[in-house]
């Protein structure tokens, strides 16, 4: 059962009485001494009192906003005199409840109750650098400093009770922040009263962030009592009774507003601009122009919006169309000389064994460009006052941000700051965050706060995209139906893939004229399946659209980038072979994978077979090769499978589907993922992550696509750019925790990223069990109901 | 600019706005109320969902001089410090993911029970279909909208026909 421990309900509020944002940095100034003695706590208290910062009511400071010190335990923790602690971490939390799991750890390392505790995350001058958040390894890479500070703050704690106690440390138990003796419990210290309110003052080691220790170990797997549990979220109550104040709700005295206009064809060139056509609105400040860059500023939201709209401008069109059509997208990229190519030296010999093999299949696989379409479009407020810059911003990397202003703007790094809030689901769009650049650009020039936000369209158009791909895959089975050649070709037009926060890639500085000298080029990836296959070769290229600056076809980092395309194409072929062969899709794969675990590969099949047989057996799988024998109602079912890894994790999916024939219309009516990330924090928390990481495959499966004409996106809104709704959501979802470590209960068992595998195998599983209802193979997403419709009808179903 | 006089969570405003402006922005830049957001401003998401007269209704496409009845935010479905069931439910269910949609999540379904207090699981997946969520927390939208509808027929918890101005 769910076991959720409850939780103070004026978290935030204590968050903030706790944590004045300039105290704080007061706090950390006074932090520069080093002192090893454990003995030689200072008694610097707290300055907890000064007034909280960023209520607006006096403008910033002047700065300047040294970087906190990583190699300090108080930019870390700090203990306050009613016994409870903070946290402070370089993280963001994108709305996976990463900031509860880091709770978690740190009070189990710390020894403290997990509700007496709270989290401060991702601002750039009161939490060490961690880089914000990415990659999902919040936990498996950043969460070990996290763990090892707590256990180093403990290990201090226990020493000066020790001295307080007059009694060696042996003898000591901590039981939530109390230390006691164990022969006499009634003789005991709180952490508030050895520390409370006061600097720790003890240096750390570590050549970087990820390194940060002290000499303290962390727990064994078996020691830890909070992590392993479901305390809920600290952050949901707030975002349900609407006291949250978001990035998005963030406001300051003589705040104004502003909206971009941005270029109505990609490499649009601004020849003028017409002031007179909005001069005379109300509220109106003023049009600001750099290069192809435009906004307009109001004093209020809605009439910037008005002014923005009613702005007349004349713009140039290229030259040449900066790229096909989302039609001709595919063939496109099939006759495009690449910008780049991988192809490392094949395993075996894959020609000499399709030559030879007994059953040889090909097939192409398509996927279009998808957009991240946050349901929040951007958004940064940015403050210039007394000479600094700091920008409100969701921003999943806070401290790139801070670097690619400081830079943009011309400033020294220490007079900008970035303070990380709470904002709409990131997934990548936010580490290359224009908002920001832009509202620090425009407040610069203003000379007041600005606060911008971009429209829907302006959004869905011009955000970064997941990348397009094409590919060619062939397959040979030898007379037994084992397989025997695999060989893939992978093409992503990923030419110029936008860095994070890097001035010269962010959307406005493009605009602005900026360029890198050579483009930052993408990849395509390769199947992470760990199936051995004698003879195998993976080749994979780059290629270019005709326009590679100023245009809205940029991509960027996509959920597990790369992944759920890849993994459509081969985890869909794999089940195309195992027809081929009238295998069993279960069967078929396992008969690919060895439980040998002697090396990385060896143990990640271990886990590789544990999570398949997991999945099946959830899903109650019946053995049998696909498609089925199809029935004759207006509504077929079918079900499928895919599996992938990302880093340690591995999950297997199952979907199962029902199909219209009449209307070519798709509902994944279950869906099951078995799911080995190792040590897990939160098992709830991780539950919710699976389905939504799921679901959001679920909506690419089915949905997305960006359309554009050959010189302007068209696909710019909820109607033109669907998203999954209410109505698709599957009736059960089925999420298996499985630990397949060949050594389970060891005591050193790691947590690997655990939320962007998810997003890799779904579309597949959908592919698959498509094909098991009807016998007919998709291969190119989404699936929306007239493209099923017109493959069920062309294969006669 | 003109005044206009709202009724919002049982307070009366006046404004000093233009009438055509969107209600969605004087909720939250004149008034404070930072529940309903900007999503779309096409009536397409319902990020900037409030209720008015019981009606779930989007504010960005809402004239602030044309709304006639009592509207109700996020913020007013709380009655003396009680959460309404529906948001006790999403805290109990640990629905949000980022939890930016929320609002629109949540006043929808709370329109949606008043008006329909039993709904089939049809009637809540058609029900809640125009508030969309990129996060897609539905499984769990729709387990929460479940929970509120369990525990009104087993009458554990208060109606929630009393958030309704
Ligand atoms: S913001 Fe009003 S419906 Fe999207
Ligand atoms: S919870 Fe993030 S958009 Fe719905």
């Amino acid at each position: 059962m769910t076991i959720f421990t409850s939780i103070p309900r004026k978290l935030e509020e204590v968050l903030d009485a706790r944590t004045p944002l300039a105290s704080r940095r007061d706090f950390l100034k006074a932090s520069g001494l080093i002192v090893v003695s454990v003995g030689a706590v200072a008694a610097s208290v707290s300055p907890l009192v000064s007034a909280v910062e960023g209520d607006g009511a006096k403008g910033q400071g002047t700065g300047p906003y040294p970087d906190p010190d990583f190699r300090q335990l108080d930019s870390w923790i700090v203990i306050h005199g009613d016994n409870t602690a903070t946290f402070y971490v370089g993280k963001t939390d994108c709305g996976q409840g990463t900031g509860t799991a880091f709770r978690q750890m740190m009070a189990d390392e710390l020894d403290i109750g997990y509700d007496s505790t709270s989290l401060v995350m991702g601002s750039t001058d009161v939490t060490p650098d961690q880089g914000g958040s990415g990659g999902s390894d919040a936990i498996q890479r950043d969460g070990w400093p996290m763990r090892r500070v707590a256990a180093e703050a403990r290990r201090i704690l226990l020493e000066l009770a020790s001295e307080r106690l007059e009694a060696p440390v042996e003898e000591l138990v901590v039981n939530d922040a109390v230390v006691s003796l164990r022969a006499n419990p009634s003789r005991q210290v709180t952490y508030a009263d050895l520390v409370g309110g006061q600097r720790f003052d003890v240096s750390l080691m570590g050549r970087n962030v990820n390194e940060t220790t002290g000499v303290a170990n962390v727990k064994p797997v078996e020691a830890l009592r909070i992590v392993g549990q479901s305390p809920m979220r600290y952050d949901i109550p707030p975002k349900v009774d609407g006291s949250l104040t978001w990035a998005v709700d963030m406001t300051l005295p003589g705040m104004v507003h502003a909206r971009n206009i941005k270029p109505p064809v990609a490499g649009g060139r601004l020849r003028s601009v017409e002031e007179s056509s909005v001069r005379d609105l109300p509220g109106f400040i003023r049009v600001v122009r750099k290069g192809n860059y435009l906004a307009v500023v109001c004093e209020r939201e809605e009439q910037a919006i008005t002014a923005a709209r009613r702005l007349k401008t004349n713009w140039e069109k290229p030259s040449s169309a900066p790229f096909p059509t989302s039609e001709e997208l595919f063939s496109y990229m099939r006759a495009a000389t690449p910008t780049s190519k991988f192809e490392p030296d094949p395993t075996g010999d894959p020609e000499a064994a399709l030559a030879g093999a007994a059953t040889v299949i090909e097939a192409e696989y398509d996927v279009p460009f998808q957009g991240h379409t946050a349901f929040g479009p951007a958004h940064a407020l940015a403050d210039p006052s007394n000479g600094q810059m700091t920008i409100y911003t969701n921003d999943m990397k806070s401290y790139g941000m801070r670097v690619g202003i400081a830079e943009f703007l011309g400033m020294p790094r220490d007079r900008v700051r970035v303070v990380w809030m709470e904002g709409s689901q990131a997934y990548g769009r936010t580490a290359a965050d224009d908002a920001g650049f832009e509202a620090a650009f425009l407040a610069k020039e203003i000379g007041r706060p600005v606060r911008l936000q971009w429209m829907r369209d302006e959004e869905t158009a011009w955000d970064t995209k997941g990348t397009a791909f094409t590919f060619a895959l062939r397959g040979g089975l030898d007379s037994q139906g084992k397989l025997v050649a695999f060989d893939y070709n992978a093409q992503a037009a990923d030419y110029n893939h936008v860095g994070y926060n890097e001035v010269e890639t962010v959307l406005v500085s493009q605009l602005m004229g900026t360029r890198l000298e050579t483009p930052n080029s993408g990849r395509a990836a390769t199947p992470s399946a760990m199936y051995t296959i004698p003879h195998r070769r993976e080749a994979t290229q780059v290629v270019s659209l005709p326009m590679v600056w100023e245009t809205p076809l940029r991509t960027g980092n996509l959920r597990d980038p790369n992944g759920p395309q890849v993994t459509f194409a081969s985890e869909s072929f794999i089940d195309e072979l195992a027809a081929a062969g009238t295998v069993d899709p279960v069967a078929f794969r396992l008969g690919l994978l060895t439980a040998s675990t002697d090396d990385d590969s060896g143990f990640k099949r271990a886990r590789s077979i544990a999570v398949i047989r997991a999945a099946a057996e959830a899903y109650g799988w019946d053995t049998r090769p696909s498609p089925k024998a199809r029935g004759e109602g207006t509504v077929v079912s079918g079900r499928g499978i895919a599996y992938a890894y990302r880093s340690e994790t591995v999950v297997a999916e199952i979907a199962e589907v029902e199909v219209n024939r009449d209307t070519g219309h798709v509902w994944v009516k279950r869906l099951v993922c078995a799911h080995d990330c190792g040590l897990v924090i939160n098992p709830e928390g991780l539950r919710r992550t699976i389905e939504c990481g799921m679901l959001h495959s679920l909506s690419r499966a089915l949905h997305e696509e960006v359309q554009f004409d050959n010189e302007k996106v068209t696909s710019v809104n909820w109607r033109s750019h669907p998203s999954l709704v209410h109505a698709d959501t599957p009736a059960v979802i089925d999420v298996v925790l499985v630990n397949g470590d060949p050594n389970p209960d060891r005591s050193d068992l790691p947590p690997y990223g655990a939320g962007e595998t998810v997003c890799k195998p779904l579309i597949a599983a959908v592919a698959n069990a498509i094909f098991d209802a009807t016998g007919v193979r998709l291969r190119r997403i989404p699936f929306r109901d007239e493209r099923v419709l017109a493959e069920l009808t062309a294969a006669a179903v | 600019m003109s005044e206009v006089t709202l009724t919002v969570n049982g307070v009366t405003h006046t404004v000093d706005v233009d009438p055509v402006t969107p209600l969605l922005y004087v909720l939250r830049n004149d008034l404070g109320l930072k529940g309903p957001r900007f999503g779309c401003g096409l009536g397409q998401c319902g990020a900037c969902t409030v209720i008015v007269d019981g009606v779930a209704t989007r504010s960005c496409m809402t004239r602030v001089a044309r709304v006639q009845g009592a509207i109700t935010t996020l913020e007013g479905l709380a009655k003396e410090g009680e959460l309404h069931p529906v948001q006790q439910a999403w805290i109990d269910e640990q629905v949000p993911q980022c939890g930016f949609c929320q609002n629109g999540q949540i006043l929808t379904a709370k329109a949606l029970l008043d008006r329909n207090p039993n709904p089939t699981d049809t009637e809540i997946r058609e029900g809640m279909s125009g508030a969309l969520c990129r996060c897609m927390t539905y499984y769990r939208i729709q387990a929460a909208i479940k929970r509120v509808v369990g525990s009104l027929a087993s009458g554990q918890s208060a109606s929630v026909e009393e958030g309704v101005e």
